[in-house]
């Protein structure tokens, strides 16, 4: 660097320059999120795909053993609502990068409501899963 | 027509790959919340689209899944590591070719875990 801003980062999207507050907001929780995931997504795959495999985890099974602990619940919660986010910003910065105009006035909007439907429809499964019998 | 916004040479592969890996994860979890949802509402139809998880494509999916991820959680440190300490982009060869060292050296023992089954192991 050579004195002054860096306009662009050298791998990654560039930190938006200029006034937009929910660019920069939406670029920090990008990176904010992202790392979280690396350890809460990663964790999660090595759980159902290698120390369990997916053919016993049945439903019965997730509510008798995974969702039988209130802690696995807000574990499971919190990736779903940051993989929720992650994974739709990044869907909206593709649409931003290849769709235009009229186009992308309609789409964002159905992908923000698309996104905030799944979190909930995903928190409602995740809060409201039965308990164990006693 | 792919109007590719990124244009910076020795970082586009890695860039393409980040994309295309982070569109393909975005379209499993739409799957998963909804199969968990099912897991709630209709378990009989959760443990059918198990037994579709299960199954030898299945496990081929899972795979290539899990190499979405990994990759696209890898390069996201890098990303990360970059920007915020730009100094470290004086080591991005390094950091690069360490990345896919982690890629293989994690990938390879999981998808022998995943894949297994097939041949009932």
């Amino acid at each position: 660097m050579t004195g002054g801003v860096r306009r662009y980062s050298p791998v990654g999207r560039p930190r938006p320059i200029g006034g937009d507050r929910l660019e920069l907001a939406v670029w920090y929780l990008m990176r904010f999120t992202g790392l979280a995931l690396f350890v809460l997504a990663l964790s999660h795959f090595i759980i159902t795909h290698v120390l369990f495999d997916p053919a016993n985890q049945t439903s019965t099974w997730i509510q008798d053993h995974r969702w039988a602990n209130d802690l696995w619940r807000y574990v499971d919660g919190s990736l779903l609502v940051l993989v929720v986010f992650h994974s739709f910003a990044g869907v909206r910065t593709v649409l931003q990068d290849y769709v235009g105009g009229r186009a992308r006035m309609v789409l964002i909007p159905i992908l923000v409501l698309a996104g905030i439907g799944l979190a909930a429809l995903g928190l409602w499964a995740v809060i409201t899963a039965p308990a164990p019998m006693p | 027509m792919l109007k590719l916004s990124y244009r910076g040479g020795p970082g586009m592969l890695a860039w393409a790959f980040h994309r295309i890996s982070g569109v393909a994860i975005w379209a499993f979890v739409l799957l998963h919340v909804i199969d968990i949802w099912l897991s709630n509402v209709n378990p009989g139809l959760y443990n059918d689209v198990l037994t579709i998880y299960a199954s030898p494509g299945g496990r081929v999916g899972e795979t290539l899944l899990g190499a979405a991820l990994l990759y696209h959680a890898l390069n996201g440190l890098r990303i990360i590591v970059m920007d915020f300490w730009p100094s470290m982009t004086h080591y991005h060869r390094q950091i690069w070719l360490g990345s896919w060292v982690v890629f293989v050296v994690v990938g390879l023992p999981v998808a022998y875990v995943i894949l297994k089954p097939i041949w009932g192991g």
